[in-house]
């Protein structure tokens, strides 16, 4: 076993799969997609979108019969009376983002070269709730997610292209520090995004089947079982997720949509780029 | 509930007292196999069940290598505890947490941890 996953380790960094190289972002997407590749051949690209229950059976019956009654289609309804709903001041969202709300989540994120930072869409939806007056919605749940996902489903079947402009360098290092971010072993037990995610995704923490990092930010906002029986109603941002895979290593979660989640947003949501958006989606 | 764990242990302890019978040496370490073991499958300890199988442990993971024939693996139990201790002393892309070196576990649950595993 030992051996075993010192070959997957050492396959993955011969990949190009880790920090060690200065590498583009191109580059990156083609060595993550031959890593996954190699680690389970029967498994198509495209099925990467639907996370740990592309690699198991048994996860996947369970999941698909959650799906067919989805637990979050009243959220959704929520979401789309709020882009319905004027500001007080009259505006509308489309001030803000412009009026198909198909065109909105594919947008993101994206480099802003003039404020010299990574944009995220439920960023940019309190943004601009600030501009327009209004009280901003809370960071991680409720209403911020049931629009935003409402604004996701508006977008599926789109294909994801975070572009990280090459030669502009504070959005590659933006990109850089995303990076970074991903592959730094962090907390008190000393784990990283890609421990979990690339290197071991596939095998088991506790009952948890690991998903592989391609394909993880296609469905957001999700809707967890695990979530709901925590007492809120199961849905959740990509942010709130971090802080929770940072908090069960022990280590320190950031401010949503602050600048270290959204330059790791930046490089882990390009890791899933060519892959469509088909969001909301249910997670146990 | 703990008190009511321990009552039966107590009462052993005074009754071989009592009767003259002295403790023979493997008991103690039981108690520390069984401390141990508790520290190992806790969620808030050591949490091992998360990446390998253990014999009675319930919803085990499987990136580590399940701990078995420990003995015959570590016949040298410093050399087990070491690892528990920072597995990345001998692998530094190890997903296995220093349990010691970085606090997870104290010293004296490290020990109990490594009486436990070694017993496996
Ligand atoms: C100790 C292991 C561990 C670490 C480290 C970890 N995660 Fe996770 N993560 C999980 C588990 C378990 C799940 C739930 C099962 C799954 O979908 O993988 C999960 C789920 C996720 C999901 C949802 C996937 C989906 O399909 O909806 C995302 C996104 C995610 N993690 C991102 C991250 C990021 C980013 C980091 C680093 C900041 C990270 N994780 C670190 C264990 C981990
Ligand atoms: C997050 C995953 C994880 C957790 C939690 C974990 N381990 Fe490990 N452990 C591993 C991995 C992976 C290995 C394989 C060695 C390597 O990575 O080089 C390993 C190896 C070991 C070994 C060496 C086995 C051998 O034959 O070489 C022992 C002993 C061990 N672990 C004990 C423990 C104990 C005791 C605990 C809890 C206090 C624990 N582990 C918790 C992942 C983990």
């Amino acid at each position: 076993m030992k051996k075993v996953i010192l070959i997957v380790l050492a396959a993955g960094l011969s990949l190009g799969v880790g920090p060690a190289f200065a590498t583009t972002q191109a580059e990156d997407i083609a060595a993550l997609k031959a890593y996954f590749a190699e680690r389970w051949p029967n498994i198509k690209d495209e099925d990467m979108v639907n996370g740990a229950y592309s690699l198991s059976e048994d996860k996947r019956i369970n999941w698909e019969s959650m799906r067919d009654f989805p637990p979050y289609e009243d959220h959704l309804a929520i979401g789309e009376e709020i882009w319905n709903t004027p500001f007080k001041n009259g505006n509308t969202w489309a001030s803000c983002f412009g009026d198909d709300p198909s065109t909105i989540r594919n947008r993101f994120p994206h480099w802003n070269a003039r404020d010299k930072k990574v944009e995220t869409l439920e960023g940019n939806i309190i943004q601009c709730q600030k501009a327009n007056g209004e009280e901003p919605f809370k960071a991680k749940k409720g209403k911020i997610a049931y629009f935003s996902a409402w604004l996701a489903s508006q977008a599926n079947g789109q294909t994801i292209n975070v572009v990280v402009p090459q030669d502009d360098p504070d959005a590659v290092a933006a990109y850089e520090a995303g990076r970074q971010f991903f592959y730094a072993k962090r907390g008190q037990l000393n784990l990283s995004c890609a421990d979990c995610h690339v290197y071991q995704s596939g095998l088991y923490a506790r009952g948890n089947l690991l998903s592989p990092a391609r394909g993880h930010t296609t469905h957001f906002p999700v809707w967890r079982g695990k979530w709901a029986r925590s007492g809120g109603d199961g849905f959740g941002t990509l942010h709130r997720r971090y802080g929770g895979c940072n908090s069960q290593v022990r280590a320190k979660s950031f401010k949503a949509h602050g600048e270290e989640y959204s330059n790791l947003e930046y490089f882990h949501a390009s890791m899933s780029n060519g892959l469509t958006i088909e969001a909301p989606d249910y997670r146990e | 509930m703990k008190l009511k764990g321990k009552l039966p242990v107590m009462m052993l302890v005074v009754m071989a007292a009592v009767s003259g019978i002295s403790m023979p040496l493997a008991s103690a370490n039981e108690e520390l196999i069984a401390k141990g073991k508790e520290i190992s499958f806790d969620r808030k300890k050591g949490n091992c069940l998360t990446c390998h199988q253990i014999a009675g442990g319930t919803l085990m993971g499987n990136i580590g290598p399940p701990l078995i024939a420990m003995k015959a693996r570590f016949p040298d139990k410093a050399k087990l505890r070491a690892d528990i201790w920072d597995m990345t002393k001998r692998n530094p892309h190890t997903m296995m947490p220093p349990f010691g070196k970085y606090g997870v576990l104290t010293d004296s649950e490290i020990d109990a941890v490594t009486e436990f595993v070694h017993s496996l």
